[in-house]
């Protein structure tokens, strides 16, 4: 075991990740660990732009795009926190403009914005100018202008440091962050970092559904170690599915092809998103489009032998449009499917992609313990927190605006921290979680296998707690799960060895998609209304006199020593409401 | 009811499978210093990906094999390896397309130290691009909005702006090989994206560094960085298009 001491520690090296280590290591010495490579992360995948009302193309102003923000989560969102969001996002993109991101440009050289999902001029009157974009690259850009901007502040970076464990310690009745422990994937050694503060940025948990445009790498890592420790999640119940990701693949094709005039159609050619969005047809928010996609496929109007998808249409657009501004997509298109958009309709089905709930934050990106309190030393940004911006539906480019946004801002606040504070006395084993952790999965020699299980919980995650839920549906999740957890205690490895031992990574990772899985599911059992992507066909209105509030789901441990027993116990937070009364949802 | 699931057409697909055999290059200094082929015949759907298949020995046959990965679709760079002798991302490459009548080989990138079966020791080739100063460079006090840039000149970079850092076209490179101080086509490109972007300013510097001994004058202009890019950069060009700025000394 090594002991390292740094200011601040940073978990990811995402967007969030990146965004806070620039602002942590110009105030502190700062460290970040990263499972992967820093340009490894998902945020390279996001495509379609980044949501910032410049008003460079058309009129547009923040206030706007804070409703818009508000009334796409469902009136979920705290208020307060999304106007930081759209307030700041200006200055978050010229930032980025500035740190050298090759933004398309408009003809007068300015930042080019195009239309996206949900983001409307006067309050929802019609679709407007937006999003900030790089080609169909945007995020890729993100990611890469961040870790070259780390080249040049001389970030001091982890690779493949898995963090596992979050140490918290309790002085004068006051919970404090103490530091992480991280293992080595190279050496198999285990790392102490203590820290006056930690900032999450470790992303999402997409893989707990089978068909995800997530990363194989996005497991919850960070969610699962706050919630193992006692710290609450908020709002897991709540998960994005994107309307168009690759039928059977999951793969991502931007919302930016929407925008860019993009059409959905069924089986008969029918453009039937005029149906349940007369305003905003195709641009209406995520959660709509991928519920109209499947009452589509339900009532026989899906595409295909087994009408199992529906088609994107961007045929109707001329190809030099395509190549300037979808050139990605397109290119998925022909390798993946072996179709010539040019010519042929793509054949999509919604995808899981984003999670909105998280490690709860206020906005300086604080963690919480409870409703209130927070955690000193803790931060939490990005995909892993929930600020909350999102509130039951993310709008698309708000998720490349919020790591900006929230990173800058929890990077800041961790150094400024660490700038006053002491370093909290380690436990006497710090290591000593991870430890037998790790020592379990190498010398069991039981009869389960990580891929067996793996596959039935994101095959009951897929048919159970997607797009449309029941009480019974979610039952039968929740049972399964249970039994899946039970068999995760005898499951064993085959490779025994230190070296890159990425079986044991893979082991530990569905230990943490097992936990995080339970959690969404009883949040989902108990939220008895429909709102944003949370849909129950047995409770099909939202509720905002008995659901207008956060959940809270906190880890329970009854008993002692083999015999323990944990369960998810539920709590709720009320929502912060400044401007805007809930309305019904209209696109 | 539930949400609509695949399974049904899934297995309806299941017709077309094909048995393939995959040859792989297998090393793991904590058993023994030998390089060992092993190969995995496995069922499966030849409009797969590589790396499904190599997920599926791992899952079901042997976990010990090792490789790295993340996004599977070609953008986060993680799974550069040799297939049939050629550098391709694992995630981008399906098996139909690779002639699995044969057995397909698998084996590390080549010119970078080899860990542990096809992951290798990436730092000397981010050392590489860390070198050549990676980052916007600008004098004089910040606008306060943003800088302006035509889309023509938006343009003029474009294309090694593309670049995932997968070391795909490095590891192609002969002269890599043979000489691990040759900074490489990726960390040239990561150069040339900034020497041409008309918001730099220090272009002449990172010119003096790629002006090195072991800078561009290494290239030989063989093109297997151009036919290794899975992002379809024109590598060879970049290259070019710096020795060209290093005689005229215009950008």
């Amino acid at each position: 075991m090594k002991i390292h001491k740094y200011d601040t520690v940073i978990v990811g090296a995402g967007g969030a990740g990146m965004r806070a280590a620039i602002e942590a290591t110009k105030r502190s010495r700062t460290a970040v660990l990263t499972k992967l490579y820093p340009t490894r992360s998902h945020t390279g995948a996001a495509q379609g732009g980044m949501a910032a009302a410049l008003a460079n193309v058309e009129e547009d102003n923040w206030e706007w795009h804070t409703f818009d923000t508000v009334k796409g989560g469902d009136y979920l969102v705290d208020q307060d926190a999304a106007e930081i969001l759209a307030k700041e996002a200006i200055d978050a993109v010229l930032d980025l403009e500035k740190m050298g991101l090759p933004f398309n440009r408009t003809p007068d050289g300015t930042i080019d914005q195009r239309r996206f999902g949900g983001h409307t001029r006067s309050h929802g009157e019609a679709p407007v100018r937006r999003a900030c974009y790089a080609a169909d690259r945007t995020g890729h850009m993100i990611l890469q202008t961040l870790y070259q901007n780390c080249v040049k502040e001389g970030v001091e970076f982890f690779n493949e440091f898995y963090v596992l464990d979050q140490l918290i310690v309790e002085e004068d009745g006051v919970r404090k962050s103490a530091g992480v422990v991280a293992y080595e994937l190279a050496t198999g050694e285990i790392h102490v970092f203590q820290a006056k503060s930690v900032v999450y940025a470790s992303g999402g948990t997409g893989k707990f559904f089978k068909v995800t445009s997530n990363a194989h790498t996005l497991t919850g890592d960070g969610q699962a170690a706050c919630y193992r420790r006692g710290l609450p999640l908020e709002d897991m119940e709540f998960f994005q599915f994107h309307p168009t990701g690759i039928w059977r693949m999951g793969i991502l094709l931007t919302e930016g092809a929407r925008g860019e005039g993009g059409i959905l159609r069924n089986k008969d050619g029918e453009r039937f998103m005029e149906k349940y969005a007369p305003v905003m047809k195709d641009l209406a928010s995520r959660d709509v489009v991928s519920r109209s996609i499947y009452t589509e496929i339900r009532e026989g109007r899906g595409c295909g032998p087994e009408g199992d998808h529906v088609f994107l249409d961007l045929t109707h657009l001329p190809p030099e449009q395509l190549d300037a501004k979808l050139p990605d997509i397109t290119e998925f298109a022909r390798t993946y499917l072996g179709i010539e958009p040019y010519t042929d309709p793509i054949p999509i089905q919604p995808t899981a992609h984003y999670a909105m709930g998280g490690i709860p934050t206020n906005v300086k990106g604080e963690v919480l313990a409870d409703n209130t309190t927070v955690v000193p030393g803790l931060y939490a940004a990005g995909e892993v927190a929930c600020v909350s911006v999102h509130g039951a539906n993310r709008l698309g480019t708000n998720s490349l605006l919020d790591i900006n946004v929230f990173g800058k801002r929890a990077g800041i606040a961790a150094a400024e921290y660490s700038a006053t504070a002491d370093y909290v006395e380690l436990p006497e084993n710090p290591a000593e979680l991870v430890a037998s952790q790790v020592e379990r999965l190498r010398e069991s020699t039981g009869p389960e296998r990580v891929a067996d299980i793996r596959k039935e919980l994101q095959e009951t995650m897929d048919a159970n707690v997607m797009v449309f839920r029941t009480e019974q549906t979610i039952k039968s999740a929740v049972e399964k799960i249970a039994e899946l957890r039970d068999r995760y205690l005898r499951v064993s490895i085959q490779d025994k060895g230190k070296r890159f031992n990425t079986d044991l990574l893979e082991a530990i990772e569905l230990g943490n998609l097992l936990d995080l899985a339970e959690v969404m599911a009883v949040s989902a059992l108990a939220r008895k209304e429909s709102r944003g992507g949370h849909y129950r066909e047995d409770f099909p209105n939202r509720d905002d006199v008995n659901f207008m509030r956060h959940t809270m789901a906190y880890r329970e441990v009854t008993g002692e020593g083999p015999s323990a027993k944990d369960s998810v116990r539920l709590d709720y937070k009320p929502v912060v409401t400044t401007r805007y009364q809930p309305m019904e949802r209209k696109y | 009811m539930a949400t609509p699931v695949m399974d049904k057409a899934q297995a309806t697909a299941t017709a077309d499978y094909i048995t393939a055999t995959f040859r792989i290059r297998r090393f793991n200094p904590e058993e023994s210093d030998a390089v060992i082929w092993e190969d995995f015949q496995i069922t499966i759907d030849p409009k797969e990906r590589v790396l499904d298949a190599l997920h599926k020995i791992k899952w079901d046959t042997d976990g010990t094999l090792t490789f790295r990965r993340s996004c599977a679709h070609g953008i986060c760079g993680s799974d550069a390896m040799r297939i049939n002798g050629r550098n391709r991302l694992a995630c981008k490459t399906l098996i139909k397309d690779i002639n699995p009548d044969k057995p397909i080989t698998v084996e590390p990138i080549k010119g970078l130290t080899v860990l542990k079966d096809l992951v290798v020791d990436m730092e000397p080739f981010f050392q590489a691009f860390r070198d050549v100063m990676p980052f916007l460079v600008t004098e004089g006090n910040e606008p306060t909005r943003e800088r302006l840039q035509s889309a023509e000149d938006r343009e003029r970079f474009d294309d090694t702006t593309k670049c995932i850092l997968c070391a795909a076209c490095t590891s192609s490179c002969p002269v890599f090989w043979n000489d691990g101080q040759y900074f490489g086509p990726a960390a040239i490109v990561n150069a040339h994206r900034f020497i041409f972007d008309s918001r730099d300013e220090a272009g002449e510097q990172r010119l003096e560094i790629l002006n090195d001994k072991d800078g561009v004058w290494r290239c030989r202009t063989t093109f297997n960085c151009t036919d290794a890019c899975p992002r379809g950069i024109e590598v060879t060009k970049a290259i070019q298009e710096v020795k060209r700025a290093l005689i005229t000394r215009r950008f």
